[in-house]
């Protein structure tokens, strides 16, 4: 046996999968995007069953496989649960650091929202009252909320 | 020793090319729901879910948690399987056996696919090997049009035998109020439709769809009580091959349908397919399929496909039916398309295949096909297996 392999040059191929994506929102993300766009308004609804409310609003309950008819309009307010502060830079990160990623439950809401704080990291701790801020270009986006303001 | 499993509910969404109202999760709920409708099941009542779709298709990667909402699995125990082609008939063997072992009383299976979501051919290709296979020999098409052409030389097969095949599945499928793509075709259309890679046309193969389907596997003892006429899993067989394209030797049969149809007649003692079979469908992605697919099955001899074909045995009315749904190349969910072959296969002896109903089916036959030349077959019947 030969020892060919001490001398090989060990090769590595670089790579990455391109496959554009057009995911389709539904009727109902669609009613709440639009919404978010043109008005300014929070949408959810409540599962018919178990009497969740949801933001964002679905149509189907994931707890009890309920269908969901009701529209309900939440506040633009709500209170921090959870949250952390990022500090580290990365591309997929939504804006540069320091901000927070916080889970707000917005008034009328039993479920969190995911979204981001942006300033006033001084003062952010959990059971904290914040208001969505639209951001000026809206194009039926969850960033058609730039971010929660802390009151 | 298996416990014997039959399955006793089935559903689907209406088939499109597009579903705009809907996302992922909601086109699954619509297949769910109709199925535990079909069988009068709970979700309460359902002990596991096993779900497929295909890789890069939609970018979820963790559908099995994702899709709760649409598959009523919150809290259940869920199994993604995901196999490309053969993910439907994947999904439905791997629930049967989630039933056969005696874990599980009723187990659902869901396949689905929102093909419009992405570029196709960019998301199969992650099928291919990166370093060997991927830059040289890249798509779906090239590879069965490789197959279809040696296929030709070798007995002298026509395009035009092969069209007969697209106009079969076309008139088959306007009888089924899900298929997808339901206008009647020539083989003047085939042969005038654009030429993508010699000798496979547009109208050659399948589409591009959005679509789910459902079916509830139920465990002996309980299938009986669940529905009128339950259609048992006699025998199903699985096999899968290497993914070096070049590996293939495309001049022979497709080795892998050869074996598992062997095996899943053995283990159920069919000797005289065409005679004890009652009805098939047949996951046949091009026309091509049709006539050299079922040289491989043991139909008819090497060659003979085409005039087994054009004698007009595979139509409704003749003597084996094949695929009285339309088949693949009227509607192509990805990751449902093997699934909905076992729902329609089911359908068909449970008695409730309305128009495209094939009369008094006994015996049943199912095949997946895959990715670099895999296969998976499957018998069922309306006896419950000794
Ligand atoms: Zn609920």
């Amino acid at each position: 046996m030969t020892n060919w392999f001490e001398d090989v040059a060990e090769l590595t191929h670089k790579g990455q999968i391109k496959v554009p994506y057009t995911w389709s929102v539904g009727e109902v993300g669609s009613r709440f995007l639009v919404a978010l766009r043109d008005q300014k308004r929070i949408l959810g609804n409540r599962c018919g069953q178990c009497r969740t409310v949801f933001v964002p609003p679905r149509n189907r309950c994931g707890k009890c496989f309920g269908e969901i008819h009701e529209w309900i309009e939440l506040g633009d307010e709500g209170i921090v649960t959870a949250h952390t502060i990022v500090r580290y830079n990365h591309p997929i990160q939504p804006t540069p650091t320091p901000f927070a990623y916080a889970i707000v439950k917005l008034d009328g809401a039993d479920v969190g929202f995911i979204h981001i704080i942006k300033e006033d990291l001084g003062r952010l701790k959990n059971g904290v009252r914040v208001k969505a801020r639209f951001s000026e270009s809206r194009r039926g986006h969850i960033l058609d909320i730039d971010s929660f303001t802390i009151i | 020793m298996a416990r014997r499993v039959a399955i006793v509910g089935t559903g689907q969404t209406y088939h499109r090319s597009q579903r705009l109202d809907v996302n992922g999760r909601e086109l699954i709920s619509e297949a769910v729901i109709r199925c535990l409708e079909d069988c009068e099941v709970s979700i309460k009542d359902v002990d596991a879910i096993v779900i497929g779709n295909m890789d890069h298709f939609e970018s979820i990667n963790y559908v099995d948690a994702w899709s709760v909402e649409g598959s009523g699995g919150h809290m259940k125990p869920i199994m993604k399987v995901t196999t490309g082609g053969t993910t439907g008939t994947s999904v439905a063997i791997a629930a049967y056996y989630h039933v056969a072992s005696g874990l599980f009383d009723r187990v659902l299976a869901i396949g689905w696919e929102k093909n419009s979501e992405s570029d196709t051919s960019a998301a199969i290709i992650t099928c291919s090997d990166p370093i060997w296979d991927r830059f040289s020999y890249a798509g779906a098409i090239p590879s069965l049009a490789t197959e279809a052409s040696a296929y030709m030389e070798q007995y002298g097969v026509t395009q035009e035998d092969a069209a007969r095949v697209a106009v079969r599945e076309r008139a088959h499928a306007g009888n089924n109020p899900y298929a997808h793509l339901r206008k009647p075709i020539t083989i003047e259309d085939v042969m005038n439709s654009p030429m993508l890679a010699y000798p496979i046309k547009l109208l050659d193969v399948c589409p591009r769809t959005d679509g789910a389907c459902a079916v509830v596997f139920a465990a002996e003892g309980v299938a009986e009580k669940i529905a009128l006429t339950p259609a048992w899993i006699k025998s199903t067989s699985v096999r899968h091959s290497t993914t070096w394209f070049g590996d293939v030797d495309y001049n022979t049969g497709l080795v892998s349908l050869t074996r598992a149809s062997k095996e899943a007649f053995e283990k159920t003692g069919i000797r005289e397919s065409v005679e004890e079979i009652d009805v098939c469908e047949l996951y046949l992605p091009y026309s091509y399929a049709g006539l050299k697919w079922i040289e491989a099955i043991g139909f008819c001899g090497p060659g003979e496909g085409p005039r087994f074909v054009s004698e007009g045995n595979t139509d409704m009315g003749g003597k084996l039916p094949v695929n009285p749904s339309g088949g693949v190349m009227s509607t192509n969910c990805i990751g449902a398309t093997g699934l909905i072959r076992v729902a329609e296969a089911a359908i068909q002896i449970m008695g409730k295949a309305e128009k495209r109903q094939v009369p008094d089916v006994k015996t049943a036959f199912v095949t997946g096909f895959g990715g670099c030349w895999w296969s998976d077959a499957m018998v069922l019947g309306k006896k419950k297996p000794l």
